[in-house]
């Protein structure tokens, strides 16, 4: 293995094996219950990355297709009676092509008017969730029981483990695909896409659907971990957590929603034990990470990396 | 019928609210492309600065708006230096930022006066009568008072040379600086006078309602789909978009249902968008 692909792989893999054992290492219910939840998180910043990290376009309705995921399993195992793996999938399904609905009409708009757009949409799946009471439950909520094999907590951390891979190996091939690279001309330039045959609409949709599809998965796990929702599952404030996970690790690179949604997650977890103020401290954070490193964290690393790396070519041919 | 007339009423008070918020919004994200979404969070924090001087201290209404207005036209140079690094990056960039404003804002506000609701002494509880409407005093003053800032304002565009220079920008960026004009200038002579605005709006309604640190929370997301319908950048596209939507809320409230009052507007906004990607009024790319 070369210097090279050791940099490449090697702290991934570092990472994997920790994760693998990671319930075991002693610690804490509470601690693990963090993890779960950073972990669920993550697959909803991926879902984010593929629509405003590789296309380009800032959708702020990602937490309302993450509640539209979590109810579609809830009403589907409860109302409809349906099994738990059957109405998971049909879920995610139902949230990608309310996702084509939506792409039909906001496609059309641009820039910060598709941002408008997207977090009215948001708004407005909130309140409907908020008020339809016989199917969403209303302010109360509603149960929701996964089968029998994850009630314990461990079992539910392979359980997101597993997807959290599978939505990385996803987001992988996607980089590296032809549809993928469709998704990186249409954000670097769309009149240069669209003169080189690329079909504009076409493709945004087709990543938004997407994209919906993994932020309906992350509701669907939500849903599952928490084993009870409420309207604040689809609350346009998750749409603003997930912008800042993917903006803080990192837009348009693979890792960097895995490395936001952790980093700030747990600090924010961490810093609970001083209260409200912790949302003080994490504002000026904010501000300080978006004006001084606007490529996040893995992209912030990247650059330093090839600094680093250059000046070392730069004396090795002095 | 005279119910009618009593919601349109409403709807007339909450749009000159609307108004006034949507002006100062889009002045910024218009003309300066900066996504200001803690814009109704400078909203609340007027509210509140009302409050503290005219409870905690017991200066006069009027004074206590005028000392408001002021204070935060200052505040609105030191939100602009804080835009300054991000303000020619992409959209979003300014949007975090904002979003990290409003975070502290409203953190500290709660950190100072708690979560609670608050109320400020209504000035002019004198109902009037007319016509089968009742009226709070304090509610017409609202709208006369929204009525004089927006005329206010557009003399100060139209007629002096610092409000040319905003409308300069506003046309057309790299022209203005070409002819000479900061555009650091009009962007903190920009931020000034919307955050001013927001003040005044605040100070003249919060008397008819409960203040509390979580009150901005639909408010800024409604002064973005007003300018967004009345094309972004357009004053006159805030000022109609303004009105027409907080008629419309009233109407709603009123005849249709309460519980999705928001929704009308915010659906409508995404219809109308869908038609017409660029807002009603046009507006620019």
């Amino acid at each position: 293995m070369t210097a090279e692909n050791l940099r490449k792989y090697g702290v991934f893999i570092a990472a994997l094996a920790v994760a693998c054992f990671l319930p075991y290492i002693g610690i804490s219910k509470f601690m693990l219950n963090v993890i779960i939840y950073a972990g669920i998180f993550s697959i909803a910043t991926m879902s984010l990355n593929i629509i405003m990290g590789y296309t380009g376009q800032v959708s702020l309705a990602q937490g309302a297709f993450y509640g539209i995921g979590a109810y579609g399993l809830a009403i589907l195992t409860n109302k409809a009676g349906l099994n738990f793996w059957m109405a998971m999938l049909l879920a995610c399904l139902i949230t990608a092509f309310v996702g084509l609905l939506i792409g039909l009409l906001a496609f059309r708009t641009k820039g910060p008017y598709f941002i408008i757009v997207t977090l009215c949409f948001n708004f407005i799946v909130y309140v409907v969730i908020k008020n339809w009471d016989w199917l969403s439950g209303g302010v109360r909520g509603q149960k929701i029981t996964g089968p029998e094999l994850f009630a314990g907590r461990e079992a539910r951390y392979y359980l997101v483990l597993g997807f959290v891979l599978l939505t990385l190996f996803i987001m992988w091939r996607i980089s590296r695909s032809l549809e993928g690279l469709g998704f990186m001309a249409v954000r670097d330039n769309e009149p240069l896409a669209d003169a080189l045959g690329i079909n504009i609409t076409y493709t945004k949709i087709v990543a938004f659907m997407i994209s919906c599809f993994l932020a309906g998965l992350a509701g669907c796990l939500g849903a599952l971990h928490t084993g009870y929702l409420s309207p604040t599952s689809a609350h346009y404030l998750l749409s603003f957590n997930f912008i800042i996970y993917l903006l803080v690790g990192g837009a348009g690179t693979l890792y960097g929603p895995i490395v936001g949604t952790f980093t700030v997650y747990l600090a924010l977890e961490f810093m609970k034990g001083i209260g409200e103020y912790r949302f003080m401290i994490f504002g000026i954070i904010l501000i300080l990470v978006v004006i001084y490193f606007p490529r996040g964290i893995v992209g912030g690393l990247k650059s330093l990396w090839k600094k680093v790396a250059g000046s070392r070519q730069a004396e090795e041919g002095a | 019928m005279s119910y009618f007339f009593q919601q349109l009423v409403n709807g007339i008070m909450l749009g000159s609210v609307y108004s006034l918020v949507a002006l100062g919004l889009t002045l910024i994200f218009g003309i300066l492309g900066v996504a200001h979404f803690a814009h109704g969070h400078f909203y609340m924090l007027g509210a509140f600065l009302v409050f503290f001087l005219s409870v905690s201290f017991g200066v006069p209404y009027w004074a206590a708006l005028v000392i408001a207005v002021a204070v935060f036209c200052l505040v609105g140079v030191g939100i602009e230096f804080v835009y300054r690094p991000v303000r020619d990056k992409s959209d979003i960039n300014a949007f975090i930022v904002a979003i990290g404003m409003l975070l502290v804002i409203e953190e500290a506000v709660r950190a100072v006066w708690g979560t609670g609701n608050r109320r400020i002494t209504n000035p002019y509880p004198q109902v009037l009568k007319f016509a089968g409407i009742t009226l709070e005093l304090q509610r017409l003053i609202v709208i006369g008072a929204a009525i004089v800032l927006i005329v206010l304002l557009h003399l100060f565009i139209k007629r002096t040379r610092m409000g040319s220079a905003i409308e300069a920008v506003a046309q057309d960026r790299e022209g203005a600086a070409l002819v000479g004009i900061s555009v650091n200038r009009v962007s903190i002579l920009t931020f000034s006078v919307a955050t001013g605005l927001a003040a005044a709006a605040a100070a003249l309604a919060a008397p008819l309602a409960f203040i509390a640190p979580d009150m901005a929370n639909t408010l800024v997301l409604k002064a973005f789909v007003i300018i967004v319908l009345g094309g972004l950048g357009s004053i006159k596209g805030a000022i109609l978009g303004g009105y027409l939507l907080g008629v419309m809320e009233a109407l709603a409230i009123a005849y249709i249902s309460p519980a999705y009052k928001d929704v009308w507007a915010f659906a409508a906004l995404i219809l109308i968008l869908a038609i017409k990607p660029n807002g009603l009024f046009g507006g620019r790319d």
